[in-house]
């Protein structure tokens, strides 16, 4: 009696065996468009055209709304670049990074009002290339919105397509089927490596993609009107923090830095997320020193030699706990270190000694 | 019929509950129109356009219960500009006007003012509820007059509402004498209320059932309330965060032991997990558990307090609850009779999803269940195919993949054949909304097999005009139907222009229509009113380019032609 119910028992495909009172079942293939997965061009041309139009008519729409939401670096790349973008390196130190570390949870909004929608201008390319080994950090830009304009858009359409899986890396073409807007990821640590932010938009959750991890960066496309939730539902829960109640920030200093940082310690679940996440935070410090101590020039620094700069033999991280004592971090169990750390430091190794003797061989190991 | 007095006919009237009936019994002749118009006192108006408050005043006169609905339901989710319409005002006005006893008054996306607040407090003497659904436009001023003038006050009840909150005085003014509150909803405010205020209301009010505090009350006060009433049957917390290792909570412990009556519990929009103990006592009593908002509550909590609620008959939950919960919940939950699922990170970066098979399992586990709304990261159609089978009762199934094109997640074919399962199976379905890669198939589907279909949400689906043709042709009983990104155009919206009269309303937006279809529309249906929605930037539109395509149209019937309040980027065609 009823084809679909009857065979549809029999296996997992779709395609069910035919039968003769439906047979559009039996030609569901052909029925159907040849869209490949991607939803590039092979779609119908009514598809592809309804998309286009919509989307300048979104466009439109969109931005109002994207000049509240819209994130974009300085060096904007087209997707699929390599993640070439760091966001400290810009050696201004007395200038506001435009793209700050620190997570917040809705008001990243107001830091983007100075949105660089400027395609390829690259205007840190030098710095730029001192951190292309960077990765699977906070700091990758592969993490970021990259804002890309319409020239450097790839032609895909949306309507029936669908968008390429994800990695860390979130693109946001500008004029994806619906004048695509960014959203705001919350940038945290751990968070960032991995998906997109379910936004306001066709967002290709991928939170299964984390489960794939795949490489092609993930399009978020912003509509109008999706997910279909209730804006009133939307701002409640924005507004409310998830995971913790609250947030702990501590403030963060090291030697010989102009100005100190925070970092909320709830972002992290081990020592080595903190010690890799501080590490990139004050990297520019110290290729400014390391520069002047006559290190190799800042083109070849790679990775590795951060790291010893900061393990090895110059630097110590130590915090201050409540009774006021300077701690040597990754003694105690992760849980317990952020409920009785009140602030962070960087130490030169010189001035660690006095704090535990084998203090550096002891950061070696740990950090 | 003729040798019934009327006053029989009206007796038997008074049996008839639900408008329809009503509707229907009063077309059967003109005797019957009569007697049943007088006697009518709860009317119920779809769309506010479609009838002027001065015929509905004429009427019925004996209107005592007035349900309004203004704005498009894709107002929800921002597509409709702020100042598109749906004042209530006018229809205070009106009533306020006449000799209509106003007492309950409820009303759903539409603009409200602090003006209309106040003459509706002071126009009716005997009014007795106010409930507000997804409404803005208003203040806690407004709220203040309710409060003040309304002596005999039962129910306010604001839900979702976007409430400009300028203090929390509003609670202060209801008079000492007023002792007759039987439900109070104020968790969609965001200021601060005066809980002293608060606990005295609540100690004066015998008769309170249903409580829904805001975000801002504390533990302390929630136990005090209930102190005083331990009768109450619904709940909504306010701030539940509290050490529990405080005397505080201990009494809140105590005191919950007494409230037996409790049904229905929701809030939790701010929430310490280590507190929830506190409520294992009375979760076998629930019927109704709404955690939607509780994102502070994760996983394990989750699934610890749901595994104590086997009576549960609606579950409202955020899918951070995972397949794993929901597994739990269909082992727990079998009297489950309606499950909401909704995205816990609509603005961020989740981890947490459900998928397939967390709906599998519920289908496995509840199949009493009949209206379901479930986000989701992904689907198939052999999931749909056994939920179907499993669940042949649906009336409202909504399901939403985040990703909205997404295809079959295993064979990366559509998802026509799942939702063709779905409509072929569930013969009472009245509800439908659709997302995943969808060709027309599906809507072959819905047409030949969805009789009793009522509304229809559909974006992103489709290839071709054929696609809304099977819907039009196909369901009946089609009142509201709702479109975003599909590729219909002319020839659909034109095929059946009749068709439209027999619904409530049509929306398609960026689909494939131009401007002369819908004039040509607009001409042939004068008792439609076929509105285009311009955005504010689309200046370059130009009224004679009938080529170009439509934004957004909204389409109902009316019986009282074009409304006055249209602004500017609203065109009635």
């Amino acid at each position: 009696m009823s084809p679909l119910l009857l065979t549809a028992d029999e296996g997992e495909q779709s395609n069910v065996s035919s039968s003769p009172t439906v047979d559009c079942i039996s030609q569901n293939g052909s029925g159907l468009k040849e869209c490949n997965y991607m939803g590039l061009s092979d779609c119908s041309s009514v598809d592809c055209s309804a998309v286009s139009s919509s989307s300048e008519e979104k466009k439109n729409n969109l931005n109002l709304k994207a000049t509240e939401l819209r994130l974009g670096l300085p060096g904007s790349q087209s997707p699929g670049r390599t993640p070439e973008l760091c966001l400290l390196n810009t050696g201004k130190h007395d200038e506001k990074p435009l793209f700050p570390l620190i997570p917040s949870k809705e008001g990243i909004c107001s830091l983007l009002q100075k949105h660089v929608v400027s395609g390829n201008k690259r205007g840190f390319s030098d710095t730029i290339d001192v951190f292309s080994e960077v990765k699977g950090s906070v700091y990758t830009a592969g993490n970021w919105m990259i804002h890309a304009t319409s020239d450097s858009q790839p032609p895909q359409s949306v309507g029936q397509g669908k968008f390429p899986g994800n990695s860390g890396m979130n693109v946001v073409p500008s004029s994806m089927s619906s004048g695509a807007c960014s959203r705001i990821l919350e940038f945290s640590g751990k968070i960032l490596q991995e998906d997109p932010c379910s936004t306001n938009g066709i967002s290709h959750n991928h939170k299964t993609a984390s489960k794939n991890n795949s490489s092609a960066p993930a399009l978020k496309a912003q509509v109008v009107g999706w997910p279909p939730i209730r804006s009133f539902r939307k701002n409640s829960l924005a507004t409310t923090p998830k995971n913790s109640p609250i947030a702990l920030f501590v403030k963060v200093s090291m030697d010989g830095a102009p100005y100190q940082r925070k970092v909320d310690l709830r972002t992290y679940s081990t020592y080595q997320e903190l010690s890799t996440a501080l590490e990139k935070m004050f990297s520019c410090f110290t290729i400014g020193q390391c520069g002047s101590q006559g290190a190799p020039g800042r083109e070849m620094l790679s990775e590795s030699k951060l790291r010893d700069l900061l393990h090895g033999s110059e630097y110590v991280l130590t915090y201050e706990d409540k009774d006021g004592d300077w701690m040597l971090v990754g003694d105690v169990p992760w849980v317990m270190f952020i409920e009785s750390c009140k602030r962070l430091k960087i130490m030169r190794g010189s001035d660690a000694i006095g704090l535990a003797p084998r203090a550096m061989e002891k950061t070696s190991k740990r950090i | 019929m003729n040798y019934f007095p009327d006053e029989v006919l009206e007796h038997v009237f008074d049996f008839l509950t639900s408008h329809r009936d009503r509707n229907a019994v009063s077309l059967v002749c003109s005797l019957w129109y009569r007697v049943e118009r007088f006697s009518r006192q709860r009317v119920f108006i779809g769309n506010c356009y479609a009838i002027s408050p001065e015929k509905l005043i004429k009427r019925f006169p004996g209107l005592k219960s007035l349900t309004l609905k203004g704005k498009h339901h894709f107002a929800d989710f921002n597509l409709v500009p702020y100042d598109w319409g749906g004042y209530v005002q006018p229809w205070i006005e009106a009533l306020a006007k006449s000799r209509i006893g106003l007492e309950e008054l409820r009303l759903k996306r539409m603009v409200v003012s602090d003006e209309s607040l106040e003459l509706l407090s002071r126009s009716f003497a005997n009014f007795k509820a106010l409930v507000l659904v997804s409404c803005e436009g208003f203040t806690t001023d407004g709220l203040a007059a309710i409060a003040a003038n309304c002596r005999f006050l039962r129910e306010l009840d604001l839900q979702e509402n976007e409430i400009d909150d300028h203090s929390g005085h509003w609670l202060s003014c209801f008079p000492d004498s007023c002792t007759s509150l039987t439900s109070l909803n104020f968790a969609c405010l965001k200021g601060e209320i005066n809980s002293a205020s608060l606990e005295r209301l609540v100690a004066r009010s015998p008769n309170l059932r249903s409580l829904r505090l805001n975000r801002s009350v504390p533990l302390e006060t929630l136990q005090k309330i209930l102190v005083q009433a331990p009768l109450l049957v619904d709940l909504g917390t306010g701030s539940y965060v509290h050490d529990p290792d405080s005397e505080t909570y201990n009494k809140l412990k105590t005191t919950i032991l007494t409230c037996k009556s409790i049904r229905n519990l929701s809030g939790f929009l701010e929430v310490d997990p280590r507190c929830l103990p506190a409520i294992f006592p009375i979760c076998l009593n629930l019927t109704y558990l709404n955690l939607s908002y509780a994102a502070g509550i994760h996983g394990s909590e989750l699934i610890k307090l749901i595994r104590r609620c086997a009576k549960l008959q609606r579950l409202w939950i955020l899918d951070c609850i995972g397949d794993k919960g929901l597994e739990v919940v269909a082992s727990t939950c079998n009297e489950l009779q309606e499950l909401r699922v909704f995205p816990s990170d609509p603005l961020g970066i989740g981890h947490d999803a459900v998928t397939e098979y967390g709906l599998v399992a519920i289908s496995i586990g509840c199949p009493k269940l009949h209206s379901l709304l479930y986000f989701c990261q992904q689907m198939t159609n052999a999931a749909l195919i056994t939920v179907a089978r499993n669940c042949p009762n649906f009336i409202r199934f909504r399901l939403c993949i985040l990703d909205p094109t997404k295809p079959d997640a295993v064979t990366m074919q559509p998802l026509d054949d799942g939702f063709g399962a779905i409509v072929q199976s569930c013969k009472f379905l009245r509800r439908l909304s659709l997302t995943g890669l969808l060709t027309d198939q599906v809507f072959r589907y819905i047409g030949m097999y969805a009789e009793q279909l009522e509304m229809l949400s559909v974006a992103f689906a489709g290839n071709s005009d054929k696609g809304m043709l099977y819907v039009l042709n196909g369901c009946k009983k089609l009142r509201k139907l709702e479109i975003m990104d599909c590729p219909f155009g002319n020839g659909a919206l034109l095929s059946d222009a009749g068709k439209y009269e027999t619904m409530r309303s049509l929306w398609m937006s960026s689909c494939e229509i131009t401007l002369s279809g819908c004039k040509t529309l607009a001409k042939m249906m004068p008792r439609l009113n076929v509105e285009i929605i311009n955005e504010h930037d689309q200046m370059e539109i130009c009224p004679e380019d009938d080529g170009q395509r439509v934004g957004k149209l909204y389409l109902y019937r009316t019986l009282v032609g074009p409304r006055k309040d249209a602004p500017e980027f609203v065109w009635n065609l």
